[in-house]
C-alpha cells in the first residue's frame, strides 16, 4: 500500500519535472538559433517576417507589474494593518470574507468587468481608445490585492505582542506603535506579500489580455496600449506553427524564468525574516 | 492637540483602506448581477449557442465545464489525498522525499496558468496526441487543483488526533485498514473543503483550457471531443464583440456558481473546525 501511496505523492515532482522539460525542449533551440541578447532586447515582433523579439512584451509585463503595484501594495497593506490591528473581530471578519471571494473570482470576469467598464470610463474621461496600459494596472492591482493583504495580515499577526505592550508602555501612542514598532518588525513578511503579488501579476493572463490592447509597442504613458508575454501566448497560440509556435514556447520559456526568480526571491525573504525574529 | 489630530488622520485612512476594497467587491459583483440577471432564463441555460454563440444558450459550454471539472476532480483527489496519506502517515517529517514533494506542491501552486497551458499543449494535446478534448483539459486542470487539494487534505489529516490511529492499531487492525476506517473518515470534512475550493479554480480558468480544451461550441459526448467552457465562451464572446447580452448572462452564472462556492466551503470549513 505504501508504495501506492508514494506513487501518488511524485506524481507533483514528476509533473514539475515534465512541464520544465517539455516547456525548455520546444523554446530553447529557438533562443538559441536566435541568440539570447536579440530574443529579449530585439523590439521587433513580426512572426510573419521571423523576426522574433519579445522586447515590447517584456518591458509590457514590467511596466504593467510596476504600475499595478504602485497602487494595490500601499491600500492592501493599509488594509492588512486595519485587520489585525484596529477593526473589531466582526469587522475583520467580515473583511476576511469579502477578500475571499475577491480571491475566488475568476480573472476572465475581471477582465469582462474591465472591459464593459473601465475601458470605457478612460476612453470617455481621459482619451485614447481606453484600451491601456492604465486599465490593466486598474485590473491587475485588485487582483493582486487579496495576496497582498492576506500575507501581509499574518506578517502583522505575527509580530509579538511583547513589542506592541513594550511600545505602549514606554508611552508611544497606537498608531506611533504601528508605524514604528509593527510594521518595521513585520517587514519581511510583507516582503513576501509583495513578491508574492508580483508573481501572480506577472503570471496573470486572461484579465490583461481583455483590457491592454495588446499592440506590440514600447507603452510610453498610462494611456497607451502595450502587450505582455503572457497576452502574446494566449492570442498567437491558436494559429500559430513552426517557428513562430517555438517563439511562444520561448516566451513561456523567459516568464518561467522570471516566475523561479521571484520565487527565490520569496524564500530569501522569508529566511531574512527568520533570522530577523532569531 | 496635534497629536491627537494625527491619530483621527490615520484612523479615518485605515478605515478608509477597509472601505474601498469592500466597495471594490461589491460594485463588480452587483453590476454584473445587475446587467445579467435579464438574460439569463430556461432557454439560456438549456439551449445550445448557435451562430458562433451570438443566439440560443450556452448549454454546451455549461456541460462544458461540468465535464471538464469532474475530469480534473476524479484525477487530482485521489492522487492528492494519497500524497497527504504519505506525507503524514508514511514518510517520516523530515525525510529529503518528503521536502522535496512539499517543494514541489509549492512550486506547482506557484506556476502561472499560462504555463500549465503551454505544457498540457505541448504534451497531453500533442506529445500523447490526445488533441484539443475534454481528457487533455481535464488533465491539464488536474495538475493544476493538485496542489491545493493535497495541502488542505494535509491538513485534514494531520488534525486527526493521534490516539484514534494508537487505538485502532492497539485493537489489532492493520495499518492501512486504521487510515482507511479512522483516518479518512475523520478527515473527510477537510478533504471536502479542498474539493469545493479547487472546483472555483477549475470552473474560473480560462487560459490553460483554451489551449488544451479547445473552444469548439459543439455538445462534448466524449472524453476526446473538444469542449469549450464557460469561462472560455465569455472571453470570446467579449473580445469577439459577438454578443454583450450572452456575455452577461455566462458572467451572471459563472458569479453564482463562485458565489455559492465560496458559501459551502465556508460552511465546509466551520464544521470542520467545530469537529476538531
Amino acid at each position: 500500500m505504501e508504495l501506492i501511496l508514494l506513487l501518488g505523492a511524485s506524481v507533483s515532482v514528476i509533473a514539475i519535472l515534465l512541464i520544465t522539460l517539455f516547456i525548455f525542449v520546444k523554446g530553447m533551440p529557438l533562443i538559441a538559433k536566435v541568440g539570447i541578447g536579440s530574443f529579449i532586447f530585439n523590439l521587433d515582433w513580426s512572426p510573419t517576417r521571423n523576426s522574433f523579439g519579445i522586447g515590447t512584451m517584456l518591458l509590457g509585463t514590467c511596466s504593467l507589474t510596476l504600475v499595478s503595484l504602485i497602487w494595490s501594495v500601499p491600500l492592501g497593506v493599509s488594509a492588512a494593518v486595519f485587520m489585525a490591528e484596529i477593526a473589531s473581530k466582526r469587522v475583520g471578519d467580515f473583511l476576511g470574507r469579502m477578500i475571499e471571494l475577491l480571491a475566488g473570482i475568476p480573472s476572465v470576469v475581471y477582465g469582462f468587468f474591465g472591459l464593459i467598464v473601465i475601458v470605457p470610463f478612460i476612453r470617455e474621461q481621459l482619451g485614447g481608445n481606453g484600451l491601456s496600459l492604465l486599465a490593466g494596472a486598474i485590473v491587475l492591482g485588485i487582483m493582486v490585492l487579496p495576496t497582498i493583504i492576506n500575507i501581509s495580515r499574518d506578517a502583522i499577526i505575527a509580530v509579538p505582542l511583547d513589542y506592541k505592550t513594550g511600545s505602549l508602555a514606554l508611552g508611544a501612542t497606537h498608531y506611533q506603535t504601528i508605524g514604528r514598532v509593527i510594521l518595521p518588525a513585520a517587514r519581511s513578511g510583507i516582503i513576501t506579500a509583495v513578491v508574492l503579488g508580483m508573481g501572480r501579476a506577472v503570471g496573470e493572463t486572461m484579465a490583461v489580455v481583455m483590457v491592454t490592447g495588446n499592440s506590440t509597442i514600447i507603452p510610453d504613458s498610462l494611456l497607451s496600449p502595450m502587450r505582455t508575454m503572457t497576452s502574446s501566448i494566449v492570442l498567437e497560440m491558436g494559429y500559430a506553427a513552426g517557428d513562430h509556435q517555438a517563439a511562444l514556447f520561448a516566451t513561456g520559456v523567459v516568464l518561467f524564468v522570471f516566475i523561479v526568480i521571484l520565487n527565490l526571491g520569496v524564500n530569501i525573504a522569508i529566511k531574512a525574516g527568520a533570522r530577523n525574529a532569531g | 492637540m496635534q497629536g491627537k489630530w494625527q491619530e483621527k488622520i490615520w484612523n479615518g485612512m485605515f478605515w478608509l483602506s477597509g472601505i474601498i476594497i469592500t466597495l471594490i467587491l461589491a460594485v463588480i459583483i452587483i453590476y454584473i448581477i445587475y446587467r445579467g440577471f435579464s438574460s439569463v432564463n430556461f432557454n439560456f441555460i438549456f439551449s445550445a449557442p448557435s451562430r458562433a454563440g451570438k443566439a440560443g444558450g450556452i448549454s454546451t459550454t455549461i456541460i462544458g465545464t461540468l465535464y471538464l471539472t469532474a475530469v480534473a476532480l476524479l484525477i487530482a483527489v485521489p492522487i492528492g489525498v494519497a500524497t497527504a496519506i504519505y506525507l503524514e502517515q508514511y514518510a517520516r517529517r523530515s525525510s529529503r522525499l518528503a521536502y522535496l514533494i512539499n517543494l514541489t506542491n509549492d512550486t506547482l501552486a506557484g506556476v502561472p496558468s499560462i504555463l500549465f497551458g503551454l505544457f498540457g499543449f505541448v504534451f497531453f494535446v500533442i506529445f500523447l496526441n490526445m488533441g484539443w478534448s475534454v481528457l487533455s483539459g481535464g488533465m491539464t486542470l488536474a495538475l493544476m487543483i493538485l496542489p491545493t487539494i493535497t495541502r488542505t487534505a494535509q491538513e485534514a489529516v494531520k488534525s486527526v488526533p493521534d490516539e484514534y490511529l494508537e487505538n485502532s492499531l492497539a485493537l489489532g487492525a492493520g495499518r492501512w485498514i486504521s487510515i482507511k476506517r479512522v483516518i479518512l473518515p475523520s478527515a473527510l470534512p477537510g478533504i471536502i473543503t479542498g474539493i469545493i475550493l479547487s472546483m472555483g479554480r477549475a470552473v474560473g480558468e480560462t487560459a490553460a483550457v483554451i489551449l488544451t480544451a479547445g473552444s469548439s461550441l459543439n455538445m462534448p459526448m466524449s472524453l476526446t471531443d473538444p469542449a469549450r467552457s464557460m469561462s472560455v465562451h465569455l472571453y470570446i464572446l467579449a473580445t469577439e464583440g459577438l454578443s454583450l447580452e450572452r456575455a452577461f448572462g455566462t458572467a451572471f452564472l459563472i458569479i453564482i456558481f463562485i458565489l455559492i462556492i465560496n458559501y459551502l466551503a465556508n460552511l465546509s470549513l466551520r464544521s470542520w473546525s467545530r469537529q476538531t
